[in-house]
């Protein structure tokens, strides 16, 4: 029941032959089983029972609210709930309980879906592994499934071999990898939806930047930052677009959606009149041979299916990295300005004067990273350095926009890339480097598209020969989110992808994949 | 408003005295002692005659904080209001709490474009929005959203006026360039409590929207500075886009000064910030020029620091180190699309609805008269002198008064003018009320007048009159006139009586004049008045003395 698609359950509610509290109930089991995976900060365990017998009343007088009634879903914990504590996974926010919800939330709640919890994160979203927040790290459900297992000798204790999530929206990923959510938001600033949704195997869609409101998202880099989808396939998440997408009064930055259609995904889809573009700059160091081997089977799969299929370049990629740095830190600086410790938040002891406060205050609630980021981006924007970097970095940012424009125009509709350098490492391997090497090597494919307000999705298209998720990225026009969730719609049915299998819940035992369902599997 | 008004007025009263005695006392040794203590621009100057050097002179720019009349704050819904209750005005956004995004009130953008206007600056159809970042207690983001490249308004000038001579009389004109006009927030207030070492925050001024008036250094002194002052805030008055009232904050003023020879490059320049009246401008603007001549004088350099103006001991005094210098790491504000207004209709692209696009050819339409134009105006219009037409036009509410009373009688305004500048206001200052609390209507003080003119009661019962409106204004002027038995006397009759009485009673007076004096006549009448309380109808009185006389 918790593996089917939100399409699925959803006609099992309409059609009786499911309630919503039992749905919801499952899904709150399945937390509780899950609970080694680390991926819920809280449960809202009250609120989604309620919620559930709601929308029970109104299934039962046949009225449901839409595709979303009665379906739960988690949200990573950087977007404010009213009534219900936002941490961002720092000491900083700890015991905030917001007194407002952020609108792609309340959106969710407005059609019926049923909050079960909120997930975990990196420390303020900084981090590409969710394992720098204060709660801990997160663990891949793949690490718990039999092939992994009998693929990696060393994992026979679980506790030991796990491999992460990605990040930062592990938490969200592994929610909705593990069938505790169907549905789950992250943030997408820099690769934070996409990086983890590959890596658990699950469709992660980045929309379009203005497409949906900010409002309620505590900002990472707010000229980047969107709120990210997650679902276990593209036509769940473009369900969900769908409600979430428009224009809010609350986020000056959001757009009109030109002429909203009422299917969420084109009736119309044509393989052969799509041009696909492989940007060739996307070879870059680091890239496993299973990474690369998919990517060139996928694109001989469009190129099979009568789609056009060819080589581009986007010269300025390489300097992504260091302007996505740069502009990062500036506004992390400034962002982080508000937390003092005055308002809400943690607040030090130390009370001798204003200034100490606000020192101890911030360097008690921020872990290291986000002290690095502050002190760096404070330094970049200081009046002497302005030019050198912040300014630099604007300029290097509006190229790699051009970039993408200029391949755009030339006819590509859309470009098909690695989400990962490759699948997901062990927890024991990652923590080897810092956080600030890690997130400049897991991002290289997914941050230019955040400097340039692309929509991108990932979608899983096979396991790796250690038995865990791969995922390609597909990188779409401006605002042609559904143009671009039509290709990964074509994409995602050539694939075959395995679900993790639920064995027997009522032995709350190990998962497993279907191994029959691994033709491709070498 | 009242207390700032008057408070300017005896500025310009001070400054104006003493240039007079400049004039007649040049350079006098002990004169200049005198001066010495009172500072003020004239003084400064005449001191400064006495040295062989070339005379060193100041040079002032002002930065004008204006509080935008809106009903809400600058990027969120929260009202604005003065006196409410502590923090009973913050929303989320100004609590800065996080995930909260600013959203443009478009009333204060239109505010802004129509001050630029009014201030003949270039209105940018585009601006930008940037941050500015420094830790403060009521400043609760860390930083305040403001428009440091592109501002809304720039390249104006503020053209104004003020009295100067014996008798304040003569008109000085005068123009000063405004840079630019910028859109930003207030911060909040932050109470020190020392005994207890704390500080209490209101947040209710938080992201109140402000428009920064950022003068170019055209001016001179005090005076001059405290002129421009007080024309600026009559024009946002007139404009309707601050309250400009000064002691409540809505106007706040920052001085940059220097001093420098004529003709050489601008000294290095200090800023006294948040000086609070228009008084106090002037003071603290010539106390700082004359400390910093002295500086000079005397062998060392003026430092480049922010001052504070402490009015109870008239000096500036440098404010503490963390207020000095400060990198305020500006960044462009990421959550705020450019700020586009157009031209007119024709200019607002598709996508926008023109009825929520600011179009400047609209609120250049809507520009009221301006105080300059009006003053010039009331003196072509109804014959007053320049100082009449600066007291009309620069007491809130007066030329509307006197308009009305223009309309409802049969006097001519500039007969009527005295009335409403020196009885009127002179009562409405003794009792320290606004014109708009006025007891007297114009329309009861134009029935008074209509009596007057007509010759019904004399003049200086007409002044007694208007004291008794004033006490009872639920009574109508005729209803008074008549309670006071204060018509004049025009029965033959009567006149005759108490003509008779009086000679009766000053044989001698009649005896000269019969005698061929006539100027004693004069005198007569004046006891015949006298025994009449002043309601003897003077021309028929005339005739009936002369006629009993000869």
């Amino acid at each position: 029941m918790l593996s089917l698609s939100i399409k699925e359950v959803s006609a099992a509610l309409r059609d009786g032959k499911l309630s919503a509290t039992e749905l919801c109930r499952r899904c709150l089991q399945r937390i509780k089983k899950t609970r080694h995976l680390n991926a819920y900060i809280s449960v809202t365990e009250e609120l989604a029972m309620r919620q559930a017998q709601e929308a029970d009343h109104r299934m039962l007088r046949g009225k449901p609210l839409g595709p979303l009634d009665g379906i739960p879903f988690s949200i990573k914990d950087n977007f404010c709930t009213e009534n219900v504590e936002t941490t961002c996974a720092s000491h900083m926010l700890r015991g905030y309980v917001p007194p407002f919800t952020a609108t792609v939330v309340q959106k969710l709640m407005d059609q019926g879906a049923v909050l079960v919890g909120k997930t975990n994160l990196d420390e303020f979203a900084m981090g590409s592994g969710s394992t720098d927040g204060v709660f801990g790290p997160v663990r891949n459900p793949w690490s718990y499934t039999s092939l992994y297992r009998t693929h990696n000798p060393h994992a026979a204790d679980p506790d030991s071999d796990w491999v992460i999530t990605g990040g930062s929206s592990g938490g969200s990923a592994a929610a909705v990898a593990s069938l505790s959510s169907f549905l789950a938001l992250g943030s997408d600033t820099g690769g934070s939806t996409r990086n983890p949704g590959s890596l658990c195997g699950v469709v992660a869609l980045k929309p379009s930047y203005g497409l949906l409101s900010r409002h309620g998202l505590i900002p990472l880099v707010n000229s980047m930052d969107v709120p990210g989808i997650m679902s276990r396939s593209v036509h769940d998440t473009a369900i969900t677009l769908k409600v979430l997408q428009g224009v809010d009064e609350k986020d000056s930055t959001t757009v009109k959606v030109p002429d909203p259609p009422a299917a969420a995904l084109p009736q119309d889809f044509d393989v052969r009149d799509i041009c696909v573009g492989v940007p060739k700059e996307y070879h870059a160091p680091g890239l496993s041979a299973g990474t690369l081997r998919e990517w060139n089977r996928v694109a001989a799969m469009f190129e099979r299916a009568g789609a056009q299929v060819r080589e581009v370049s986007l010269p300025h990629t390489q300097y992504s990295i260091v302007c996505y740095h740069v502009l990062c830190c500036c506004e992390v600086a400034s962002n982080m300005a508000r937390f003092d410790g005055l308002q809400y938040g943690h607040r030090s002891a130390v009370e001798s004067s204003t200034e100490a406060l606000y020192a101890t205050t911030r360097h008690e609630g921020f872990n290291d990273v986000v002290r690095r980021r502050i002190l760096s981006g404070n330094y970049f924007l200081l009046k002497q350095n302005y030019e050198r970097y912040f300014m630099k970095a604007q300029q290097m940012r509006r190229l790699i926009a051009e970039d993408f424009r200029r391949v755009f125009s030339s006819g590509v509709d859309v470009l098909l890339t690695p989400t990962t350098l490759s699948d997901a490492q062990t927890y024991r391997d990652f923590i080897q480097e810092d956080n600030r090497t890690r997130s400049a090597q897991d991002d290289i494919f997914t941050q230019p598209v955040n400097l340039a307000g692309l929509p991108a999705v990932t979608v899983p298209t096979s396991l790796s020969s250690r038995g865990l998720p791969v995922g390609l990225q597909l990188i779409g026009r401006h605002l042609q989110d559904r143009k671009l969730l039509a290709v990964a719609h074509w994409m995602e049915q050539q694939m075959d992808f395995p679900h993790i299998h639920i064995h027997d819940e009522d032995e709350g035992d190990v998962e497993e994949t279907e191994s029959a369902r691994q033709g491709h599997e070498r | 408003m009242a207390a700032s008004c008057s408070a300017n007025r005896a500025v310009l009263n001070n400054c104006v005295k003493l240039q007079i005695m400049c004039n007649r006392h040049h350079c006098g040794g002990i004169f200049i002692r005198r001066i010495w203590t009172t500072r003020s621009k004239c003084q400064l100057q005449s001191k400064l005659q006495c040295k062989s050097a070339p005379q060193m002179v100041g040079v002032v720019a002002l930065e004008i904080h204006a509080q935008i009349q809106a009903a809400s704050k600058l990027f969120s819904s929260s009202r604005v209001g003065f006196s409410a209750p502590p923090n009973s005005h913050v929303s989320f956004f100004d609590a800065s709490l996080p995930g909260t995004l600013p959203v443009l009130n478009r009333r204060c953008v239109e505010a802004a474009v129509t001050t630029g206007l009014a201030l003949n600056c270039k209105i940018n159809t585009k601006s930008l929005f940037d941050r500015k970042h420094y830790f403060y207690a009521d400043l609760p983001a860390g930083y305040q959203i403001t428009q440091q490249r592109v501002p809304i308004a720039v390249n104006g000038s503020l053209n104004f006026s003020y009295l100067v001579g014996r008798k304040r009389n003569e008109v000085m004109t005068k123009s000063v360039r405004v840079r630019q006009i910028q859109l930003e927030q207030d911060s909040g207030k932050s109470l020190h409590d020392d005994q207890r070492s704390q500080t209490l925050i209101d947040l209710n001024r938080a992201g109140v929207g402000l428009m920064e008036v950022v003068m170019e250094p055209d001016m001179c002194c005090g005076e001059e500075a405290a002129a421009a002052l007080r024309e600026l805030q009559l024009i946002l008055q007139t404009l309707g886009t601050c309250q400009g009232n000064m002691a409540e904050g809505q106007l706040r003023v920052d001085a940059n000064i220097s001093v420098h020879h004529p003709g050489e490059p601008l000294g290095i320049r200090t800023e006294v910030k948040n000086i609070n009246s228009a008084r106090f401008v002037a003071r603290a603007i010539d106390y700082e020029i004359q400390r910093q001549i002295e500086v000079l004088e005397s062998g060392g350099t003026v430092l480049n620091e922010t001052r504070a103006f402490d009015s109870k001991t008239g000096k500036t005094v440098p404010m503490r180190d963390k207020e000095g210098l400060q990198d305020y790491r500006f960044m462009p504000e990421p959550n705020l699309p450019p700020l586009f207004v157009y031209e007119g209709l024709a200019s607002v692209p598709d996508g926008v609805d023109p009825a929520h696009a600011v179009l400047i050819d609209r609120l250049k339409a809507q520009l009221p008269e301006l105080p300059g134009v009006k003053r010039m105006r009331v003196m072509e219009e109804y014959g007053i002198l320049p100082e009449h037409s600066f007291t009309l036009v620069n007491e809130d509410g007066l030329i509307d008064f006197f308009e009305r009373v223009v309309q409802a009688t049969v006097m001519e305004p500039r007969k009527l003018i005295g009335w409403v500048i020196k009885e009127l206001m002179g009562n409405l200052n003794q009792q320290n009320l606004k014109i708009r609390q006025s007891p007297v209507s114009p329309e009861a003080l134009a029935q008074l007048l209509d009596l007057l003119e007509s010759g019904f009661i004399s003049s200086s019962a007409a002044k007694v009159v208007f004291q008794e409106m004033w006490k009872a204004p639920e009574k109508s002027v005729e209803q008074l006139v008549k309670e006071l038995d204060l018509g004049l006397i025009s029965d033959r009759e009567e006149l005759i009586k108490i003509c008779q009485k009086v000679m009766d009673a000053h044989p001698d007076l009649l005896q000269v004049i019969r005698g061929g004096n006539k100027k004693v006549l004069n005198k007569m009448m004046g006891i015949v008045q006298k025994e009449s309380k002043g309601r003897a109808n003077p021309v028929q009185l005339i005739n009936i003395l002369q006629e009993m006389t000869s």
